[in-house]
Parts: structure tokens; sequence; C-alpha cells
């Protein structure tokens, strides 16, 4: 009687599970209405959209190339001819903008996605294990959280050496742990949920019980957290660009082409403050349609 | 109280301990020799050989682990190889600079935020409280460098108000400081609009009102007291971030503080300087979040009763 209830349970769950449809389309409804409720979040994922266009296609829409010099045309500000002035090899800043945007983009994307598996994964299985798989991973993410950010990742980037791939990793191992504490809390309140108790009776297994059952529902949460992680790993990339110790040259992204523009702060301020700009807009951008993203999928993250 | 104080204590001691190990295992596993880096490319191996074997290099990890954990609790973190001197003595001539870097930052924050938090919130939507919003939001999304560059164009270097770098007088301090405390104003200010316009909803904000209170009283005596639990939470985590935002205000503004120290030891392949760095911060961010929590204890009577 009382198994043919929980199977009850777990079957109504997982007709909702496969109504993808269904949840699509909600999904849908909750786009819409905050595209209605908040602007800001809209202009801001344009913002983006922008943003990204213009890295996808750099060669067509740079007017100069990125690379040749023309000393001639030094350090000129912006004007018509450039529409961003020059830097200190005549390079066109515009079209450095567009370039470097490639590799900022993508240094605020890949390790973003590459910390959120790791701390998702990490974080549903302490939450699910319990006990001292538990235990290890909390006390690990402890001790990843108690060494501020920016010497974390300068410690991880002197053991790994340059390099654009050993950036992405440093990103990744210095975010993780926060990933991880939130799924985890998440994961310990849906593992007492009924349907995941009543899937654990019927004999699910475990695995199955993780990704059928936990991770969808965990989603929401990461969604948000992708779009507020997205900026953060920009910022520290560019922090750590800016002392020379991110980004190596040929490969250029903002916060190299600030660190390079310092040197011309006086004299050419737009070296430095130009990539700045599009620093903070992007970061922003960001930092809004996470907010909004928040609002609409996952109120209860507003008080973490 | 005391009990839980006591395993927060102890939780502090392990968490400090992974941390020494964790960046003794990462710098350990560097390519090359260190020793060999230290002497340039001149060194005779006779000579590398004898030197490795006097710093302790040449032990098995675990022993130079224990050895380190000992030493560094004697307060020796070993000698710098770039500048020849003991990381002790290089850290404790660092820290006074970033120590009154990041008080009068998290002055300026917590002074600028709160303020600006109340007023946002008592005059909700209205035009301080847009401005004072739009404004927070800026200062989340700028990075660092670029707070700083800008105070330095046209504050120091434009108009001559304040010196361009270092910190000989007490006016060197101004300009970073504004920089590095920024970001948590912005922060500050959010958060105490948001628990202020949640305390004001409460029933004893009525009832003082309803026995005849003002509304500064109100404000300071039964709002903000309540408000302030939250903030203080957040001052402490604040603590980690303003340490890695010096990082960089040091760098721009060329003070001599311990982030400077951590960057120069990078770019001098100087293990002994990066670790000692890298741990002295962590000490006092673990400290730091223990002096939170003993504080909160001590001001929500709610917590110090449940303990």
């Amino acid at each position: 009687m009382r198994l043919n209830r929980q199977r009850q349970i777990v079957e109504a769950h997982d007709i909702r599970l496969e109504s993808q449809i269904g949840e699509a389309e909600r999904f849908g409804d909750l786009m819409r209405r905050m595209a209605r409720e908040n602007r800001l979040a809209m202009v801001s994922a344009l913002v983006i959209l922008l943003f990204i266009l213009g890295a996808v296609f750099a060669p067509l829409l740079s007017p100069y190339s990125a690379s040749e010099m023309d000393m001639l045309h030094r350090l000129s500000p912006p004007g018509a001819g450039h529409l961003l002035g020059t830097d200190e090899g005549g390079r066109d800043i515009l079209s450095r903008m567009l370039y470097g945007s490639r590799v900022s983009l993508l240094v605020g994307v890949v390790p973003t996605l590459l910390s959120m598996a790791l701390g998702a994964a990490l974080g549903m299985l302490a939450g699910f294990a319990g006990g001292w798989i538990d235990a290890l991973v909390m006390r690990l993410a402890d001790i990843m959280l108690a060494l501020p950010s920016m010497l974390l990742a300068m410690v991880i980037m002197y053991t790994l050496g340059d390099g654009l791939i050993n950036v992405f990793l440093t990103l990744s191992l210095v975010n993780w742990a926060s990933v991880a504490r939130i799924v985890r809390s998440q994961t310990l309140s849906l593992k007492k949920s009924e349907y995941v108790e009543a899937a654990r009776v019927i004999g699910v297994k475990r695995p199955v019980i993780l990704l059928r059952h936990i991770l969808p529902n965990c989603l929401p949460t990461l969604i948000v957290l992708f779009t507020l992680n997205v900026p953060a790993a920009i910022l520290t990339e560019s922090s750590l660009s800016f002392l020379g110790l991110g980004v190596q040259p040929p490969n250029a992204s903002w916060g190299l082409m600030v660190n390079v523009g310092r040197q011309y702060l006086y004299n050419a301020p737009w070296l430095s403050f130009v990539p700045s700009a599009a620093i903070m807009l992007i970061v922003l951008a960001f930092n809004f349609l996470g907010d909004g993203l928040r609002d609409v999928l996952d109120p209860h993250l507003k008080n973490n | 109280m005391k009990q839980s104080l006591l395993r927060r204590f102890i939780q502090a001691v392990i968490v400090l301990l992974g941390v020494a190990l964790m960046i003794f295992i990462m710098l350990r596993v560097v390519p090359g020799n260190p020793v060999a880096t230290m002497m340039g490319e001149h060194a005779d191996i006779d000579t590398i050989q004898r030197m490795t074997a006097e710093l302790g290099l040449d032990q098995p990890i675990h022993v130079q682990f224990a050895r380190y954990v000992l030493d560094a609790l004697r307060g020796d973190f070993g000698t710098s190889y770039s500048m020849g001197k003991p990381v002790s003595q290089l850290m404790a001539a660092a820290f006074g600079n970033t120590l009154a870097l990041a008080v009068a930052a998290a002055l300026f924050a917590w002074v600028v935020g709160i303020a600006c938090g109340i007023v946002a919130a008592v005059r909700k939507n209205g035009l301080l409280d847009h401005l004072f919003m739009g404004f927070s939001l800026l200062g989340v999304s700028m990075p660092v460098f670029m707070v700083a560059m800008l105070l330095q164009y046209v504050f120091a270097y434009h108009l001559h108000w304040l010196p361009i770098s270092g910190v000989d007088s007490w006016k060197g301090y101004i300009l970073p400081a504004i920089a590095l405390g920024w970001n948590s104003a912005g922060s500050v200010a959010r958060l105490v609009r948001s628990t202020l316009l949640d305390v004001l909803q409460q029933d004893y904000i009525d009832t003082a009102r309803a026995k005849g209170r003002g509304q500064p009283g109100i404000l300071v005596l039964h709002a903000l007291r309540n408000a302030m639990l939250p903030v203080m939470t957040m001052m402490a985590m604040q603590l980690s971030s303003l340490l890695s935002g010096a990082v960089i205000t040091e760098t721009v503004f060329s003070i001599n503080g311990i982030g400077r120290l951590a960057v120069q030891a990078i770019s001098g392949r100087d293990i002994p300087l990066l670790q000692g760095t890298a741990l002295f911060t962590t000490l006092v961010v673990v400290l730091g979040n223990l002096l939170a929590d003993s504080l909160y204890a001590v001001l929500d009577p709610r917590i110090r009763r449940e303990a």
C-alpha cells in the first residue's frame, strides 16, 4: 500500500519531467515575464548579444588590422580616422578591442562552465552522500575560500605557468568552491523531499536519482549562478592580466590592453580607459541579467 | 557560547593548516630547481647542491612541510630568494602600509555605504534612492584598477589635489583608500537599504511610532540596530576581497604593502616570499572572520542565548 503510494509519487514526478515541452513553455513564460517586468535585464541581454556578435565577426567588423603597426599614427586620440584612437604601435584600438573581446568573453564563459560543472558535481555528491565525503569536500571548499581569490589565482598561475589554457584552469579552480556550497545546501533540502525518498524506496539507483531528480531541480539555481559568475571571472582575469600574470602577448585580452596602456596613462589615457570601460559595461550587463534571472527563476538566492 | 567559539577556533586552525599545505604542495610542483633559479645561470653544480642541502630542499616533502609549519609558528617564514632578507622582516615592514590602507578603505566603504543605504531606504523610490543604487551597481561592476587609475588621473594628475603615488603623508592614503573601498561601498549600501526596508516593516517599529518616537529616533535606536547584524557579517566577508583588491591598488599607487610584495615575489620567482605573503593574508582573513563571529554573538542576544 505504502509502496504503491510511493510509486505514484515517483511517476507523477516523472510525468512532470517527461512533459519537457510543458516545462519549456513554462521557461519561456518566465523569460517573457522577465522581458515585460525587467527592461534593464532585457537591455543587458541585448548588450551581451552585441558583444558576442562583435567577437564572432571581429574580422568583418574591424576597420583596420589589429596587429599591423603604423608608427606615423601612434597614440592618436579617438576621432574620425580611428574611432577609439590608436595605441603605442599605431594600431587601431577599436579593432584590437574587437579581437580582444574574443579572449575576454571566452575567459568569462569557459572557466565558469568548468567551475560550475566541478562545483555542481562535488556539491551534489557531498550533499547526497553525507558522512566523510561531505566533510572532506566542504573542508576543501573552506580552504579554497579562506585564501583571498587574487592571491589564490596568483599562486595557481605561478604553479601552472603562463598560457591561455592555464588562465582557464586557474579561474575554474578559484571559483568552484562557492558553487559547491550552494548546490550542496540545495541537494540537502531536495534529498528530504517526498519524491526523492519515494524513488529511493522503490529502488531507483543513486546515480539515477542524482541525475534525474536532483540535478534538474538545481538547474534554475545553476543558470543564475552562471550569469553571476561570468562577470566575476572576467574581472579576475582582467586583474591578473593587469598585473601581467594572466593572458600573455600575442594574445590580447582587455585586461592586458589596460596593463600596456598604463605606461601612457598621462599622455594617452584612452589606451587604458577604453578597455576598462568595456570590461565595466559587460560586467554590468551580466550583473543586471543575473539579477533579473534570479528574480524569476530562483528568488530564494536573493538572501544568499 | 564559549564552546561554539572554541569549535570555530579549532576549525580556523584546521583551515589555516590546510591552506598552508595546499600552497606548499602547489609551489613544490613548479618545474625547475628553485635554487638554480635563485642563483642564476653561472652557478656551478656543487654550489647548487650545497645550497639545496642548506635550505633543506633535499628532504622528503612531509619533513619539509613539518619544518616549515614549526618555523612559521615561531614567526620564521624563511629567507626571500630575490631580496635576501627574512620573509618575516619584509612582511612586517609591509604590513603596516596594507593595514592602514585596508582600514582606511573599510572606513570609507562603511561610512559611505551605510549613509547612502539609509538615505536610499528612507527615500525609497525617490531620486536619491535611484541615484545611490545606480552608483552602487556601477561600483560593483568597475574593476579596481579602473577606479584607481581614474582617481589617479583626475585628482592627482589633472587637479594636483593629492599625490600620484606613495604614502609619505596621510594624504597619500586618500585616493588608494577610495579606490579600494569603492566596490565594497556599493555592496554595503545595497545591503543596508534592503535590510533596513525589511526591518522598517516589523511590528516593533509601529509600536515605537505609536509610543510617539520621532523618525530619527526610530531609525537610530530601533531600525539601524537590528539592520546592522547582516551588515556586520558582510563586512567580515569583505575583508577577503579588500585584501585581494589591495594587490591591485598597491601596484597602481606604488605602495609597499603585502599585496605588492606578492606581485614582486612572482616576478622574482621567489617561493618563500610568495608562500609567506599568501599564508599571512589568509591568517588575517581567518582571524577577521573569527572576530566577526564573536562580535555577532555579543551583539545578537538570540545567538548568545542559543549557544
